[in-house]
């Protein structure tokens, strides 16, 4: 079942953990700090072995964000799940791109074709 | 050229950035030119904090800032030793890709015309234009 948080909105969908941010400034270390351990919480308690992160709702980002999914992707991975992002608006993509992160996270315009994708 | 001192932690760091993203917006600057100049904000006064001054509370965070409609330019210096630019590592490279720290500087400068660290690295000046 979703878990209530704070900075995140969870859903569950077949199975999928379908998460959002409550923010659409994700770009403050400190309110990093606080997704990262929320998000970390939800890989730690099995809620999200298959996880969506939605950026439907994210409007600016920075390095420490990266880092945050980064440092995610490779506790989804160890636990042997699997973590998606979509709805990464053009800007923000740039940021991906740029860093070459896009090829490491697997992306997807829409949630929808995310989920029909795991 | 405006000029402010902030304390060294991350919610002083903010302030340089709401007043001059306030500015950049009173011009009418376009919406990838004020992202740019948001990011540079967020990475160079978090570079300042963490890595210049050391989280040290005693420290502060000294910032110059000119905005036209066309330009801006941002001078921030930070009471750490500086360093060498050139030794930090390519973020793109295989065996770096997988590091959650180290882009801050290569996104600065994909987003900004300029970015100079001068002598001895402990400070930066940005330059964005509004095209």
């Amino acid at each position: 079942m979703a878990e209530p948080t704070t900075r995140l909105k969870v859903r569950d969908w077949n199975g999928i953990s379908l998460v959002e941010f409550s923010d659409r400034k994700i770009l403050d270390e400190m309110c990093i700090a606080e997704i990262e351990e929320e998000l970390f919480k939800l890989v730690d308690k099995g809620v999200a072995a298959n996880m969506l992160l939605s950026f439907s709702n994210v409007g600016h980002f920075s390095s420490a964000a990266l880092g945050m999914l980064l440092k995610l992707k490779k506790k989804v991975d160890e636990r042997k799940g699997t973590l998606k992002l979509s709805d990464i608006n053009p800007q923000i993509y740039d940021v991906f791109k740029i860093t070459q992160l896009n090829k490491k996270f697997d992306i997807y315009p829409s949630a929808d074709k995310a989920k029909a994708s795991f | 050229m405006k000029e402010l001192v902030v304390k060294n932690d991350l919610v002083s760091a903010k302030r340089p950035e709401e007043l001059i993203l306030a500015e950049v917006e009173e011009c009418g600057y376009c919406e990838s030119a004020a992202f740019a100049i948001k990011l540079a904000l967020e990475e160079a006064m978090t570079n300042a904090v963490r890595h210049g001054n050391g989280n040290d509370p005693n420290k502060r965070i000294f910032v110059r800032y000119h905005v036209t409609a066309d330009r801006t330019e941002i001078e921030i210096r930070d009471e750490g030793n500086g360093f060498q630019v050139e030794t930090v590592p390519d973020p793109t490279e295989p065996e770096n890709i997988d590091r959650p720290n180290g882009r801050g500087i290569m996104l600065m400068r994909a987003y900004l015309d300029e970015v100079d660290y001068q002598p001895p690295g402990n400070r930066v000046r940005l330059v964005k234009l509004n095209r």
